[in-house]
């Protein structure tokens, strides 16, 4: 097998709020023979709420991204679930509607692009399980998290529309019952802790103009989490991880207890697997202190 | 004729029973069944009540997914208990199948619950066409197969409730409209013959209501039983407020219209800058987390953040193909 390359979509939160993502994803990519090509050409997803304002803007931007990986002659690898969700709904709705491809390859072409349909996207979580396999990545384990019950947060843009998501990766995930995070956390040693909020949402979406309805299904999934026994939580999405990590006053009050844990980025939670150091996983961004590092 | 055999698996099934009238707390039942594959999930429920419980209560109707009389839940899983096979819950969740009615709070016996809720938002979006009709029209009011597709399959909605009950923001918030009935609306925005075009969208409009609290999960999506798709409408009608220049302004349509701000200038999101966009003066409340995440090197300024590169181009594009109005 030759060197994984993939073409990757950083989006915004990983150059912005949370660094640690970026940092994490660039060191675990380098543990496991993976070489990354920056998209640095590439603008925001609209990140599903310049989808309610513009959607034929939506698809142009998400489709000159794609454009751009597709250049490349890569698959685009997403490492945040609703670029992943936004990038690939534009996608699958260009690829089956030959009339909108045209119309948006028409202003594409005002700026010497194309939108071919030639990149697969998919997230960094199934690319890992899909083209590196965890039986593999349990061979690379060093640093095995045996001591850790660890608790899930899928994120709902990775595993819902389903049937889109499904059309993303080879490893099928069924949302109602989901895997993927699961295996990774067993694969890395640990021990996955099973709670019912595993596949809700943390609510980030409405934080401006809901704000309670938002931090209680955040306070929730923590709470939930937190009952199941779990040491800390890990995701694959840099939107759950701020909603969960920044602010458990706020989730706190909403639910009316105490709630706080650790939460990883899945890339952290691998690293720290693979033998990384915390200064390479940028532990230090966070802002519920990783205590037991 | 099917060349698939018919199978059969044991299956344990934990049932959700309660009578508001004797019960003070819900408890499960335990049933072990051996369940054929030919099987829908309302033929356990009618085997529970057939063979081991004659009073074990639920709605059914129409055996055919047409009434959304029987929808349930099954291991957390909106299910309409007509349509769906067993062999697809066995294989999605196992042999231990926890069956509950769609909202356990609701619970008026066993899988019957109080709908009210439901019905009450369904009602307040006027689930009707308005329109002013001549008593004696003299023509058809005809709609073109390309406007009849504009309802995107809205009007397949059987009032089940799946994805009403499947969605978080109706769990937490009363007064969340909910998937079905934004749905429901959109359905009759869409419709041609519709007069009450911008009166019912300035309606769903306030706030109260909250078509903009959405929070995005597709939960909705995934629950429907008939592929009505409700968070797609949502945007829908979302999309519909601006195109039609009725939008006003407040913290959710300013956020929606602050990422095209921040592509403008920078390609990429200035996070702060959005939130100040969208909060105005409000933006206050948001000082005390600002400074946490800035001691932990969250928050980048606005002349820290990295361009996309061939900005230009993001600049043309969102020139010449950015059609809404605010």
């Amino acid at each position: 097998m030759g060197k994984l390359r993939y073409a990757l979509f950083t989006g915004c939160t990983a150059k912005q709020s949370t660094p640690e993502q970026m940092m994490s994803t660039l060191a675990v990519a380098e543990k496991l023979g993976i070489e990354l090509v920056e998209l640095t050409e590439a603008s925001c997803c609209g990140a599903s709420h310049l989808q309610d304002y513009d959607d034929f803007l939506s698809l142009v931007l998400n489709a000159r991204n794609i454009a751009y990986a597709e250049k490349h002659e890569l698959t685009m690898v997403t490492i945040c679930n609703t670029c992943q969700l936004n990038t690939a709904m534009t996608k699958h709705r260009l690829d089956n509607n030959a009339t909108l491809k045209a119309r948006v390859n028409e202003k594409l072409g005002e700026v010497g692009l194309e939108y071919k349909g030639t990149s697969q996207i998919t997230h960094f979580l199934y690319a890992i399980i899909d083209d590196i396999g965890l039986d593999k990545v349990k061979e690379m384990v060093t640093t095995p998290l045996s001591q850790f019950n660890i608790a899930p947060f899928y994120g709902c843009h990775n595993i819902r529309p389903s049937e889109l998501q499904n059309e993303t990766h080879k490893t099928p995930e069924n949302p109602y019952n989901p895997r993927s995070l699961d295996d990774l956390i067993i694969a890395c040693g640990g021990v996955s802790v099973d709670y019912e909020e595993k596949n809700k949402c943390c609510g980030f979406h409405v934080e401006l103009q809901a704000p309670k309805t938002s931090a209680i299904l955040a306070g929730k999934a923590v709470a939930g989490a937190m009952d199941a026994n779990a040491d800390w939580m890990v995701t694959p999405c840099p939107l759950c991880h701020l909603k969960l990590d920044t602010q458990t006053g706020h989730l706190s009050e909403a639910v009316g207890r105490e709630v706080a844990l650790p939460v990883l980025h899945m890339q952290q939670m691998l690293g720290l697997a693979l033998g990384c150091s915390a200064e390479e996983l940028g532990f230090k961004h966070h802002v519920e202190k990783v205590n037991f590092v | 004729m099917s060349t698939n055999k018919i199978t059969t698996q044991k299956v344990n099934f934990k049932v959700f029973r309660f009578n508001a009238d004797e019960d003070y707390l819900p408890y499960y039942e335990n049933y072990d069944m051996e369940v054929t594959s030919e099987e829908v999930v309302l033929d356990i429920l009618n085997r529970i009540k057939w063979d081991h419980d004659g009073s074990f209560s639920y709605r059914r109707s129409c055996r055919h997914g047409i009434c959304g009389a029987c929808a349930i839940q099954v291991n957390g899983r909106q299910t309409l208990a007509c349509k769906e096979n067993m062999s697809n819950m066995i294989e999605l969740f196992g042999n231990e199948l926890t069956i509950e009615p769609q909202s356990t709070k609701r619970a008026v016996k066993d899988m019957i619950i109080d709908k009210g809720d439901f019905w009450q938002k369904h009602d307040a979006i006027k689930p009707y066409l308005i329109s002013d009709i001549d008593e004696n029209p003299e023509h058809e009011h005809l709609v073109t197969p390309e406007e009849a597709e504009e309802l995107n399959e809205a009007d397949l909605c059987i009032q089940c409730g799946a994805c009403h009950y499947a969605c978080p923001v109706v769990e937490v918030n009363e007064d969340f409209f909910g998937p079905a009935a934004f749905a429901k609306a959109y359905r009759f925005e869409a419709d041609v013959r519709d007069n009450a075009h911008t009166t019912r969208l300035l309606e769903l409009h306030e706030e109260k209501q909250g078509l903009w609290d959405c929070v995005k999960c597709f939960e909705c999506a995934e629950a429907c039983p008939k592929d009505v798709n409700p968070i797609e409408k949502i945007t829908k009608l979302h999309q519909m407020l601006f195109r039609e220049g009725v939008a006003t302004s407040n913290v959710a349509t300013r956020h929606a219209v602050a990422f095209k701000h921040s592509i403008a200038r920078y390609g990429v999101l200035d996070e702060g800058g959005m939130v100040l966009y969208s909060e105005r003066a409000a933006i206050v409340k948001h000082i005390p987390l600002a400074l946490n995440m800035f001691v932990k090197g969250k928050i980048v300024p606005p002349w820290g953040i990295t361009k996309s590169e061939n900005l230009d181009e993001i600049q043309k594009l969102i020139k010449s193909s950015s059609t809404a109005k605010f």
